[in-house]
């Protein structure tokens, strides 16, 4: 065999173990898909999305859930994205190469990848111990905590990716930063950070682990914040490793929405980014 | 000899280092003075004893090897360099008679008074008519009637008016690159600044854009007091009074530039005008 066709060969041999790599990462996905599919639709009904999720044994829906996920990834975002959106700012634009924010980028990457069921027992040490319940704000507040990772670092990024010129452009007509942040470097980098935003609610729309331990459940209608609040994630949990059928069926629907939804928002921010480029490419 | 406001209009016809811009013979009391001007950049000094005064209504160019300083002076006029941890100015430098190294100067105001366009074109993501109020917007006070008859001065006398009267509200990046420049230029000068700062502004267009630029520049000179940085020695030729030649950080010599682009004093500037090196 001569050099040629033994680098051939292992080239195939390479090609071969990336394929079958790429195959079973997308043979599991497909399956986790199908089943949901399979299973969810025989559950889905008008009944989801009018009734209350009901005792064993009788037909229900999972309206408080959908309506407690909604409000608590809400509340999540309106409290974490701000934070995360001005500490991006600051690391990007004022403490570029401090110390402060080398710490703050570090602390922020391993907030990033923190497993959620710890920041669910950090609020539930801070909030429910101290109030003395369950309630829908401390499922909120871990909510937040997961997402100010998320929107700081797409916010700081998207900001470092908007040309040095322009922000040079703008102090040069005697501009303070806050005023070219606000009105050129904001509207510059928008897609992007919305893209973030989108992310986010993306990522905490899914959890359960921090809401086990802070809005917990709740089998009723509930709007009120400083009490236990239905919550997809957790019905779901519950649901599932009940023995009742009519449960499990609506733990299976249960997942197969939250999966339509995450799969939605992540298409659209794959799509803004991708609107975003074309855009720019055709800016020049 | 080319009258100088007519700008040339064929490049072609023009004979290269021909010089299109006469010295102004009354040159008036000096818009920019510099004296003893050193500048660094942390240990390493980049700019050393600048001495030199420019007149106002008239394009001065500065010329030299990549690293000669020469964007560092411009930077220094307008402080672009305080946006940047350990860089520094030392000595003395008067704008209208004012100096503008002092603890004491207003930053913001400085550049108010000192527009400056960059090489890439910078438009904001806004509209073109956004782009050119953004510097008046900051000022405060100027609305409505007022605002668009500024915005509409300032992009006539940037040579971009007829161009854009009927996109005015379309995004600034969606223009050329040549009219993005053009319309950098608008917003710099809708403030009517009193010197106006060009880092190499044709670096990034092609030779059409190249020269509606540069006709810009001419029509400006009325007004103005330009400093024009450029990598481009038929340009400066072209559109300026007065031509200073740096080399390493030092001003080598600077007078009309005429006399700069045909009998410079210096041999460094007469290597580098032949092209022996940069």
């Amino acid at each position: 065999m001569n050099r040629r066709t033994l680098r051939k060969a292992k080239n195939a041999v390479f090609l071969l173990l990336s394929l079958v790599a790429t195959m079973t990462g997308l043979a599991c996905l497909a399956a986790i898909l199908w089943t949901l599919l399979s299973n969810g639709i025989a559950g889905m009904s008008w009944r989801l999305f009018a009734e209350m999720t009901p005792p064993p044994g009788s037909r229900g829906g999972l309206l408080n859930a959908l309506y407690g996920s909604g409000m608590m990834t809400l509340l999540g975002i309106l409290i974490g994205s701000p934070i995360g959106v001005l500490a991006g700012t600051y690391l990007a634009e004022y403490g570029r190469n401090s110390r402060l924010s080398t710490a703050v980028r570090f602390i922020n990457d391993v907030l990033l990848s923190a497993p959620s069921i710890i920041i669910g027992l950090f609020v539930y040490e801070i909030v429910v111990v101290r109030m003395g319940h369950f309630s829908a704000i401390a499922g909120a507040l871990a909510l937040a905590i997961q997402a100010i990772p998320v929107t700081l670092r797409t916010t700081e990024d998207m900001l470092n990716l908007v040309p040095v010129g322009m922000k040079d452009s703008s102090a040069a007509l005697g501009a303070y930063p806050w005023r070219t942040t606000l009105s050129v470097l904001y509207p510059a980098a928008r897609s992007g950070i919305v893209t973030g935003l989108l992310l986010a609610i993306a990522r905490i729309s899914g959890e359960t682990a921090p809401l086990l331990f802070t809005a917990l459940n709740n089998q009723f209608w509930s709007t009120q914040l400083n009490a236990p609040m239905a919550n997809l994630p957790v019905v779901i949990f519950q649901f599932a490793l009940s023995p009742y059928k009519d449960w499990q069926d609506l733990a299976w629907a249960g997942a197969l929405i939250i999966t339509v939804t995450i799969l939605i928002l992540s298409i659209s921010a794959r799509v803004i980014l991708a609107l975003l480029q074309a855009e720019r490419g055709s800016g020049r | 000899m080319i009258p100088s406001t007519k700008p040339p209009r064929h490049l072609k016809m023009r004979p290269p280092l021909a010089v299109a811009a006469e010295a102004p013979k009354d040159l008036g009391p000096p818009k920019i003075e510099m004296r003893g001007l050193n500048f660094y950049y942390g240990d390493v000094q980049s700019l050393h004893n600048i001495n030199m005064s420019l007149a106002d209504n008239s394009i001065s160019a500065f010329i030299g090897p990549s690293g000669c300083g020469k964007s560092t002076l411009l930077r220094v006029l307008n402080r672009m360099y305080a946006l940047y941890p350990k860089q520094r100015a030392e000595g003395e430098v008067l704008i209208g008679g004012r100096d503008i190294l002092g603890p004491m100067v207003d930053v913001a105001q400085l550049r108010y008074r000192v527009g400056m366009v960059f090489q890439k074109p910078t438009p904001f993501p806004m509209s073109v008519f956004e782009n050119v109020a953004f510097g008046l917007r900051l000022v405060g006070g100027i609305r409505g009637a007022e605002l668009k008859s500024r915005v509409e001065s300032a992009l006539r006398d940037a040579a971009i008016w007829d161009e854009v009267k009927d996109k005015l509200y379309a995004d600034g990046r969606s223009l050329s690159g040549g009219q993005q420049q053009r319309l950098c230029i608008a917003r710099a000068i809708a403030v009517r600044p009193e010197v106006l700062l060009l880092d190499e502004p044709t670096a990034a267009l092609d030779p059409i854009s190249t020269l509606r630029v540069e006709e810009t520049l001419q029509a400006l000179r009325e007004k103005y007091c330009i400093v024009v940085v450029t990598h481009n020695l038929q340009q400066a030729a072209r559109v300026s009074n007065v031509t200073g030649f740096m080399f390493m950080g030092e001003l080598v010599e600077i007078g009309p530039s005429s006399d700069i682009f045909t009998s410079p004093k210096d041999r460094r500037t007469d290597d580098y005008i032949t092209g022996r090196f940069g």
